[in-house]
């Protein structure tokens, strides 16, 4: 299991007293105190790592989780924030000791200004539930997730999630206006607004990928941009991971950006066309899904300007999606890839590092060679364009032997992204899967900045204080 | 995902098959996103993923079920959203299922409870019965307003009466075992699942359906000692009564096989579908002539919809002018996956055809679940109505009794795609329904 702080023991003995507590600020069914029904909130999407809490409650509104925040601030007790629970980096993972407050009972849509092309939602709503809000008036939300169906928009703020169509579209951060958030002590604050780029310091940048350790986002305000004219996806396909690799620099390289690259290999192109029947090659080692859109001249002309480039890496087949079926059959694999990779093991660690794509065929390459040398599979299911890379290490979680292993070579992984120019994290944020890694990106001092930042708005560190950092035995520090 | 359970415990082969479902989540909460209850209620605990938690928790420690897990499986509609939605393959109906068997084993339900249960499971199966108290029913409905405004049993009472047709039709004379011969050149012979609910609530579907078919050149027998499904206790976690009424299902089916042979076994209640379906892995511990006869019978058995598309069905008449919302019913959309067929047809029978909004989500009929949760039931019914208002249909589309009931008493006529299908090609229009272009 995974190193935690150690629980504060005068919280522990007033578990009933805090329980009680809680049930006087939100409504019955929102409070959830006995351990059977606490067991499934022990975890998110990283269901190695599990910690069942101490409480779990569900407010309904801004107010109720202000008075939820001012409560548990009196008392001393730690909060960990939780969306849909589909954090792959452990984001939402509890402490003993602490309350988890959910959000997903915030799932309103509060206003939707076309003329001003933005919306407000409340930090339940799910990342796809903006886009169905708007798309019937010819709108959507770029960002897009792959697990956006189900992820919540509170915590893709937290993340800066990113998705498949950021490397046209930018990535959380650059399609948010505005922000209400309750901070650790229970005050209600806005930054932004429907508008862009607000007066003063960009305190959405810096709340824009805090991982809940600044304050608890209640409500969004995000761009929503007209959608294009149409899009079409072109697979193609390449007889080596390094081959695709390569061309993928070489599209990026020569100055195209298509909405989406994305970059399959073979066993994760086998899982994907069992669930999804999207006619992937099933005959090649790698597959790259390249979207374009815009008007039918525009996207002609610019999947003929990739087919050459394509070309040049002697790939086994080029297909183009023929009809609006095939690409949703198309995107529908690729979403669901990390569950698809569910069928062909039972467990899979998801890494999230990003590197320069001119370095891509190279680590593709060195993590086939660490795959063989380690004994473990690894799927690749990624994001080419950005260099966002997406290693899915397969294990036995029935196997402890197997599951240090993968930790092992995950962490191996990241290490080399960081040690060709890249980073940890793409857009999974540093979760507690991540923390003890921070060493090998940043010096100590660099750590210490961050870590005043954090002690500026949680001097106690009372806010989801096991993630992001090594965990210290002197914390917390004051600022 | 991670499970812990000791070799004695996987020695049980049905611990066994909910160890390798379980073993096929991988935790992701895709799941969660169009799950009717997560929707309404917001708490991981009413989610496909809290559910397969609990379950696997329950199961891990060997407890007996407690009131705080039954409450939250009790709540899932057994709508299948969860599976269509899975990338991983989870077979959430085996586990469930599983779940359910567990908690009728280990759990003592309050009384009032436990009697509601025993008296659906005894009255809907048989049609004579359900017939009678549905007559009774219906005197009783004025008494509604009597009952106390809060508390289960009242809510429950109130429900079950609600549900009662206005009007209860007389008995079916194809109700009565019998073969209805093809007309013309006969092109294939099929058994129809006469069923038993359905055939009081709305004699008019298994009527089309045989009409159509002999029509169209098919002969149809309805098997003796062939009745209830066994879905309605399946789903109740009965067992051995659910056992017992598909083993004889798979009897008299067999004995139409081995007799002048059958071409498929037709089902127009897609609840019932489903599980006749599932009839190969419900026997799979049977001693194998059974194991294999229930295989067969589950490998030839199809919805009404799949068997229309394959032998080919035309309209006669012009078309009617009308646009059907077409509602799909979970245990076909995500129990069987027939999705297009039933639109593919309805629209080849001449009507404009119109899908609402989430199709996914379930009516909130699930069954005898709008019996057994009638608020949550009622939330999801009146969301649903929306969005097929919303649609601006003349009226509903279904292939499932369940869901045609729940969707009943609204403004718009509800019928099954069958009866449309057969007034198309020569049978008489549904009650209730003109042609607008006539």
């Amino acid at each position: 299991m995974i190193a935690q702080p150690e629980p504060k023991q005068a919280v522990m003995a007033r578990r009933d007293a805090i329980i009680a507590g809680l049930r006087k600020l939100v409504p019955e069914t929102g409070v959830i105190g006995d351990p059977l029904r606490l067991k499934p909130y022990e975890t998110d999407g990283l269901s190695a790592y599990r910690q069942v809490p101490l409480a779990v409650v569900l407010p309904e509104t801004t107010e109720q989780v202000a008075a939820v925040m001012a409560f548990c601030h009196r008392e001393g007790v730690r909060v960990v924030p939780r969306g849909a629970g589909t954090s792959l980096s452990g984001g939402a993972l509890p402490m003993a000791d602490s309350v988890v407050v959910g959000l997903m009972r915030m799932n309103r849509i509060l206003d939707i200004d076309y003329a001003d092309r933005c919306a407000v939602v409340q930090a339940g709503v799910t990342n796809i539930g903006i886009t169905q809000a708007v798309q019937a008036e010819g709108f959507f939300y770029a960002p897009d997730p792959s697990s956006q169906l189900a992820c919540m928009i509170g915590g893709n703020v937290n993340m800066n999630s990113g998705g498949a169509h950021c490397l046209r579209y930018g990535v959380t951060a650059n399609n948010l206006l505005g922000l209400r958030m309750v901070t650790v002590d229970g005050e209600i604050l806005d930054i932004g607004g429907a508008h862009l780029d607000a007066a003063g310091y960009d305190w959405l940048g810096l709340m824009t990928g805090s991982e809940g350790m600044l304050a608890v986002v209640t409500e969004v305000t995000v761009r929503i941009l007209r959608s294009p004219e149409g899009a079409r996806a072109m697979l193609a396909a390449f007889k080596a991971n390094e081959i695709a690799g390569a061309c993928v620099d070489a599209i990026i390289g020569s100055g195209i950006i298509p909405v989406a690259l994305e970059f399959m290999d073979r066993p994760a192109i086998h899982a994907c066309e069992a669930f999804a029947h999207a006619g992937y090659p099933l005959d090649a080692e790698a597959m790259l899904i390249i979207e374009v859109e815009g008007s039918i001249a525009e996207q002609d002309y610019m999947l003929d300007r990739i087919r050459d480039i394509c070309n040049r890496f002697d790939p086994v087949s080029i297909k183009v999606s023929q009809s609006a079926e095939e690409s949703l059959a198309i995107w529908k694999g690729r979403k669901g890839a990390f569950g698809a990779v569910g069928r062909i093991s039972p467990d899979y660690l998801c890494m999230d590092g990003t590197i320069p794509t001119s370095r891509l065929a190279e680590v593709l390459g060195r993590i086939g060679e660490m795959s063989a040398a380690c004994g473990l599979q690894v799927a690749n299911i990624f994001h080419a364009g950005d260099g966002n890379l997406h290693p899915l290490i397969m294990f036995d979680a029935n196997d402890p032997s197997s599951f240090h292993k993968a930790e092992r070579f995950g962490a191996d992984i990241l290490k080399l992204c960081v040690e060709v120019g890249g980073c940890l994290t793409g857009e999974h944020g540093v979760g507690v899967e991540k923390r003890d890694l921070m060493g090998v990106q940043f010096s100590e001092i660099e750590l210490e900045q961050q870590r005043r930042v954090k002690s500026a708005f949680d001097p106690q560190w009372l806010l989801n204080p096991s993630k992001v950092f090594p965990l210290k035995p002197e914390l917390p520090r004051a600022a | 995902m991670q499970t812990n359970f000791t070799d004695a415990q996987l020695r049980d082969p049905d611990t066994s098959v909910a160890n390798q479902i379980l073993r096929t989540c991988v935790h992701c909460g895709f799941c969660t996103a169009t799950c009717p209850t997560f929707v309404l209620l917001g708490d991981e605990l009413d989610s496909p993923r809290g559910r397969i938690y609990l379950i696997k928790d329950m199961l891990e420690t060997g407890r007996p079920a407690t009131e705080e897990v039954v409450r939250h499986i009790d709540r899932c509609l057994s709508c299948l959203s969860c599976m269509t939605t899975c990338p991983s393959g989870v077979h959430y109906m085996h586990l469930v299922d599983h779940a359910r068997t567990y908690i009728e084993a280990t759990y003592t339900r309050p009384l009032h409870d436990r009697a509601l249960r025993a008296v659906i499971a005894a009255v809907l199966p048989r049609p004579g019965l359900l017939r009678l108290a549905l007559r009774g029913a219906k005197l009783a409905r004025p008494f509604a307003r009597a009952l106390p405004r809060k508390g289960v049993l009242a809510n429950r009472l109130r429900a079950l009466l609600k549900l009662a047709p206005a009007s209860v039709p007389p008995a079916s004379p194809i109700e009565i075992p019998a073969s209805h011969p093809a007309v013309g050149t006969r092109r294939g012979r099929v058994a129809l699942l006469a069923g038993c609910a359905q055939q009081v609530l709305d004699p008019a579907i298994n009527e089309a359906t045989i009409r159509l078919l002999t029509r169209m050149g098919v002969e149809v027998v309805v098997a003796d000692g062939a009745g209830c499904c066994g879905a309605l206790a399946h789903h109740m976690g009965r067992h051995d009564p659910a056992m017992a009424s598909a083993a004889a299902n798979i009897a008299a089916w067999s004995r139409e096989i081995d007799g002048a042979g059958l071409d498929a076994i037709i089902v127009n209640t897609s609840g019932c579908g489903t599980t006749v379906k599932d009839y190969g892995f419900m026997f799979r511990g049977a001693e194998p002539g059974l194991r294999a006869q229930a295989e067969k019978i589950a490998a030839l058995t199809l919805d009404i919809s799949e068997y229309l598309g394959r032998i080919g069905y035309a309209p006669t008449r012009p078309a009617p002018g009308l646009t059907v919302a077409y509602h799909a019913a979970c245990s076909l959309q995500h129990g069987q996956k027939v999705v297009n067929e039933p639109k593919t047809l309805l629209r080849k029978a001449g009507f404009v055809v119109k899908e609402p909004a989430d199709g996914h989500l379930c009516c909130g009929s699930a069954g005898t679940y709008n019996l057994m949760q009638p608020e949550i039931a009622t939330r999801l019914r009146a969301r649903k109505l929306d969005t097929i208002r919303a649609t601006g249909a003349d009226l509903i589309a279904a292939g499932n009794i369940g869901c045609m009931t729940q969707l009943a008493g609204d403004a718009m006529p509800v019928v099954h795609s069958i009866e449309l299908l057969d007034w198309m090609a020569g049978g008489p229009a549904p009650e209730g329904i003109t042609p607008k272009s006539a």
